[in-house]
């Protein structure tokens, strides 16, 4: 059940961008139509898992017995720029359709601060394997929820008048405040706290 | 010279104007106190990685530029990281995880590329230093605006009356008073820009 919980609180009730506020730039940077936003979430959520099972095992089997643990800032950041770099030449040269769709976006990836984020709680909370799989499962799902649901709202703000001043980031941050209300709704879920 | 100070404090503002390094300016600018710290350590690790990248930039190739910022970021970041966790243990709780994010902060990598990697090195200390206290001014306005509605206090003083302080504004203090506080004050900065032009 505590499984369960660990998933349901980084999906929901602590969800990553709205709660959080990790990865904002993205939010309001590729959030304008569906097709990206998509394309995002899947660049998102593949190099997270990834990213949070290498940081685990380095920091488990490296840097705390080599008592290395001030280093971690620095190796996260670089880890997590070769994956995305290696990610991408796997990609190109293996699974160009993949590689097709989220080209763009997995470069953008590595100054994604929902990404170290996450690998820093991991860490932060003691997680062990399989609940820090879990949780970067759950927080991968919830930015990509976050993130459409922007998206969606994005499309038919563009149709809709908005006063001159509010037009583009100001009203995008209007209706990210109303969908972090809504979120905020999910914090009496299950007992789970912000 | 005088410029490259004063552009990144108004005219470019690196959050409000730029829409850069948000997520920090959303997430500790709950307090004036919480605001006032991330400001320092992001001036903190400005001035020094803009000063050392513009110090070495005749010895950094051109391929591995980006790397090498980061790896120069974050050895400020840990300075900085730590030496908060030393001697301010209560703010660095309070900061949390977004201390040692400010190697991923948009700012710091957004300057080293496109001001300190070019420029000498006075230039980019003055450069460092605008583009820190606009990051700052910023910060600190959403934490006054926040503070002020959602405890009724400034800097922890009391300032709104006791009747306000007892039942203040909280929903300003949760995560969704933070997108609704900065999307009012990006709305006053488009009309100022707009009636100016």
């Amino acid at each position: 059940m505590s499984h369960f919980l660990i998933f349901l609180s980084a999906f929901l009730v602590n969800n990553i961008l709205l709660m959080r506020f990790l990865g904002l730039c993205p939010y309001f940077g590729v959030s304008k139509k569906i097709d990206t936003a998509m394309g995002m979430s899947m660049a998102v959520f593949f190099v997270m898992l990834l990213a949070s099972w290498i940081t685990f095992f380095i920091y488990r089997y490296l840097l705390v017995p080599f008592d290395l643990i001030f280093l971690r800032t620095a190796t996260f950041i670089l880890v997590i720029a070769s994956l995305v770099q290696f990610i991408e030449l796997f990609l190109k040269k293996n699974v160009p359709t993949l590689y097709q769709a989220l080209g763009i976006y997995l470069p953008l990836i590595t100054t994604n601060c929902a990404i170290l984020g996450t690998t820093f709680l991991i860490i932060d909370y003691n997680y062990t394997l399989v609940q820090a799989t879990l949780f970067s499962i759950g927080t991968a799902l919830g930015f990509a929820l976050a993130l459409l649901l922007m998206a969606g709202m994005r499309e038919q703000i563009d149709l809709s008048p908005v006063p001159a001043a509010f037009k583009g980031a100001p009203i995008a941050f209007i209706t990210a405040s109303l969908t972090s209300l809504a979120f905020l709704g999910f914090s009496g879920l299950l007992g789970l706290s912000i | 010279m005088f410029k490259n100070f004063t552009e990144g404090i108004f005219k470019n503002n690196p959050v409000l104007v730029l829409m850069i390094g948000l997520c920090p300016i959303l997430a500790v600018s709950t307090t004036v106190k919480n605001s006032l710290g991330m400001g320092a350590a992001v001036i903190f690790v400005l001035i020094l990685s803009n000063v050392t990248i513009s110090g070495l930039r005749k010895f950094i190739p051109e391929n591995i530029r980006i790397p090498v910022f980061i790896i120069i970021i974050s050895t400020f970041v840990t300075i900085i990281d730590y030496t908060m966790h030393a001697f301010i243990p209560e703010l660095y709780d309070n900061l949390g995880v977004f201390v040692p994010l400010i190697v991923v902060n948009c700012i710091v990598l957004g300057r080293a590329e496109g001001f300190a990697y070019k420029k000498g090195i006075v230039a980019s200390f003055l450069d460092g230093i605008g583009s820190g206290i606009g990051f700052t001014f910023a910060i600190f306005l959403m934490g006054t605006i926040r503070e002020l509605l959602g405890s009724g206090t400034f800097y922890g003083f009391n300032v709104l009356p006791q009747g306000f302080q007892n039942n203040p504004v909280i929903f300003i203090i949760l995560p969704p008073g933070g997108f609704l506080v900065i999307a009012f004050l990006m709305g006053i900065m488009n009309h100022l820009k707009r009636s100016q032009a």
